[in-house]
């Protein structure tokens, strides 16, 4: 496939009608992790090895000895996954295979036991694809912060609100200078989609993080995490963006966001959600204004 | 081709002549110099590998495991505080049934940190699910690792080499380099039986279930307790194969013999000193003397293989002898030294039960002299003939600004 190619957006039209993964898994009803895996593989194609660490994953891609998934997986520990996927990606330069090596873990094994081991990939200059999607909340073992949890987010252990801020985990890889990184949003897929076969075609280390609306952490109806997760990226809360040689831009649809007179209001997202419910109105309009003059940035750098 | 090099070269030149595909490491103390030189021999074009220097002991073992899964030979090494932190790994790559090869180099573990040998580390992994072998001197280190891959590939189960820290890390000793054509003729390409692969994908390390669940044939899949059990089982039989191994590797090489335990002057001794690593190896010189000085009838019993533990060899070197004396680098805390409980454990059901005695020495690198264990073993030796005097606790050698309490004497 040549980049030109790769760089049209594809469509639900266009999509690979050959599915990677097989009808009924344990996944929650409504959980958005288990789009993006269906529309993930179909990017990935079949020649892709995959080092998984414990999280929602491991679980939607079946118990012993049934898997969900056709794809070959390797589950790892849980700090491990970035070294992981080094020994299989060390194994395909040795056996002289282009294989695709894909790790793919959460938030926690990310942001906060895995990210030693993610920092010395990126060091290294490993070349395999590193998905976080992002929860927000340690999840798999029944909602409790992580690092990327937001400010005021009720979980099992912070139950007046978180007091911290999210961790910024790809301005984190960023300033490592890998080959690639981008933000994605469960709720826009196919601009996952397509970053992955942007992604595929790159040597070195890529990195995508991706907004991953969670209806029973989030305490959003399970018909309405699409939704949640589309008003965090419309009210300008949610960037998509990407960064290839060093250079951001703003992508899909944060990219439609910047001709866009006037955005949504955040109080919009924040509103589908219980765990926001603690959440002072002074906080929402100092985030308000945060995300005000962070656009007014964006349109004074990229218009 | 015979030279005079350290322990730390030998291990890394039998790992060269086994072709290990990936070698990721970390540095540690006293195991630096194994793992400088295979990126060296690297660097230098004289090893086809790749090396990857990762920021930690967990990684190491982690890229070792995505290697193995993947579909080639690969090899680690550690001390100390570094085994211990890549602990996990060491429980998950045994449970993966991973054939993956280890050198620790011993030493041991901090609080307060010590980087002089002892073997709490390596034993303190004994439960882990690892094959572990302890080895004397630098021509057992160069052909047990080799034959530590054939072992490790044949059963499945990974391998730990053990090696004393300094005292043959990194002292020099004349040892023959066997010839690569000869180790390619003993040592068969690496072959994993779950190689990941997209032609046929598997989904490895799972989850499992506590009961059995059925496959999609609608047959009864293993669950936890039997894959474990498999583990256990599979590591006892692996017994006979580091044997065969042993005998295979005799027949191209020219030396081995007693891969289990190594007996010396075991014929017609009436008292059996069991100890592991150099400590093994010392202690020939002690009971030479011993036997000339004193008259008493010592013999030495080495114990190689540790895990899985020789039960039958440790039932038929010493059952029927007076007095059998257990010297070891390593204890568990609060109750004994850990081989003196599984010696003991494996004579419980003789009916000519030694009296059996456990002395723990050498801890964080304190001298083992010579004159000590001659000393001691004379006297552990007069106890047992006596019968008298025999404690079940630990006695504590060379100890020096506290006395023993009362009950340990």
């Amino acid at each position: 496939m040549s980049t030109t190619e790769a760089i049209k957006k594809t469509t639900v039209v266009k999509l690979d009608e050959e599915e990677y993964t097989h009808p009924g898994n344990r996944a929650c009803t409504g959980c958005t992790l288990n789009t993006l895996y269906r529309v993930g593989l179909k990017a990935l194609g079949r020649d892709c090895i995959f080092a998984v660490p414990p999280s929602c994953l491991t679980v939607v891609q079946g118990l012993y000895p049934i898997s969900s998934s056709q794809m070959p997986i390797l589950n790892v520990t849980f700090a491990s996954t970035a070294a992981a996927a080094t020994g299989v990606r060390a194994a395909m330069k040795r056996l002289g295979k282009d294989t695709q090596v894909v790790a793919w873990a959460g938030d926690g094994g990310t942001a906060d036991i895995g990210l030693q081991a993610l920092s010395a990939a990126i060091e290294r200059v490993e070349d395999f694809i590193y998905i976080c999607y992002d929860n927000e909340a340690y999840m798999n073992t029944g909602v409790q912060r992580s690092s990327t949890t937001p400010r005021g987010v009720l979980t099992n252990n912070t139950q007046h609100g978180k007091v911290e801020q999210k961790k910024d985990v790809p301005s984190i890889v960023a300033a490592h200078n890998p080959a690639y990184v981008a933000t994605c949003s469960a709720s826009y897929p196919l601009d996952f989609h397509d970053k992955l076969l942007k992604a595929k075609q790159i040597k070195g280390f890529k990195y995508i993080h991706i907004h991953t609306p969670c209806p029973p952490g989030w305490g959003v109806e399970d018909r309405m995490a699409i939704a949640v997760g589309k008003a965090a990226v419309d009210s300008g809360l949610y960037d998509l963006y990407e960064i290839a040689h060093g250079k951001m831009r703003l992508t899909g649809p944060s990219e439609k966001l910047l001709r866009k007179k006037k955005m949504p209001p955040v109080t919009e997202y924040f509103e589908y959600q219980g765990r926001f419910k603690a959440l002072e109105p002074e906080y929402i309009d100092a985030l308000q204004n945060e995300v005000d003059q962070r656009w007014a940035g964006y349109r004074e750098k990229f218009l | 081709m015979n030279v005079i090099d350290s322990g730390n070269v030998a291990a890394a030149t039998a790992v060269k002549l086994a072709k290990a595909d990936v070698i990721a490491a970390y540095p540690i103390t006293p195991q630096t110099p194994l793992t400088e030189k295979l990126s060296q021999m690297i660097d230098e074009g004289e090893m086809d590998a790749e090396y990857v220097a990762v920021e930690s002991e967990h990684s190491a073992l982690a890229v070792c495991i995505g290697a193995a899964s993947a579909g080639v030979r690969a090899f680690t090494a550690t001390s100390a505080n570094g085994l211990l932190y890549m602990s996990e790994q060491v429980h998950w790559a045994a449970g993966a049934r991973l054939p993956l090869v280890m050198c620790v180099v011993n030493r041991g573990v901090g609080a307060p940190w010590t980087v002089w040998n002892d073997h709490q580390d390596s034993i303190s992994q004994r439960d882990a699910g690892w094959i572990q072998i302890y080895v004397k001197d630098h021509q057992e280190i160069m052909d047990t690792t080799i034959k530590a891959f054939r072992l490790a590939e044949e059963v499945s189960i990974p391998v730990m080499v053990c090696y004393d820290g300094y005292y043959l890390s990194h002292t020099y000793m004349p040892y023959d380099v066997p010839e690569q054509e000869k180790v390619d003729q003993f040592l068969p390409p690496y072959h994993y039986k779950h190689t990941l692969t997209p032609e046929a994908p598997e989904n490895l390390n799972s989850v499992t279930m506590p009961d059995t669940r059925k496959d999609i044939r609608g047959d009864a899949a293993p669950c936890y307790m039997d894959i474990r059990y498999n583990l256990h089982d599979e590591m006892i039989q692996s017994i006979e194969k580091f044997e065969a191994i042993d005998s295979a590797f005799q027949e191209i090489f020219e030396r081995g013999g007693n891969p289990v335990v190594t007996p010396y002057r075991m014929d017609d001794a009436e008292h059996v000193v069991v100890a592991m690593g150099t400590l093994a190896n010392q202690f020939k010189v002690v009971i030479d003397r011993i036997r000339e000085e004193s008259g008493i009838k010592v013999g030495v019993l080495a114990i190689n293989l540790y895990r899985p533990f020789p039960i039958d060899y440790i039932i038929k070197a010493l059952e029927g002898r007076k007095g059998v004396v257990v010297y070891e680098k390593a204890l568990s805390y609060g109750n004994q030294g850990a081989l003196f409980g599984d010696v003991k454990s494996a004579l419980y059901p003789c009916e000519k039960r030694p009296v059996i005695q456990n002395h723990i020495i050498g801890l964080g690198g304190r001298e083992i002299k010579t004159d000590t264990l001659y000393e001691t073993l004379i006297a552990s030796c007069r106890k047992a003939d006596e019968n008298s005097g025999i404690t079940d606790t630990p006695n504590w050698v060379g100890l020096q600004t506290v006395e023993p309490t009362a009950a340990e004497r």
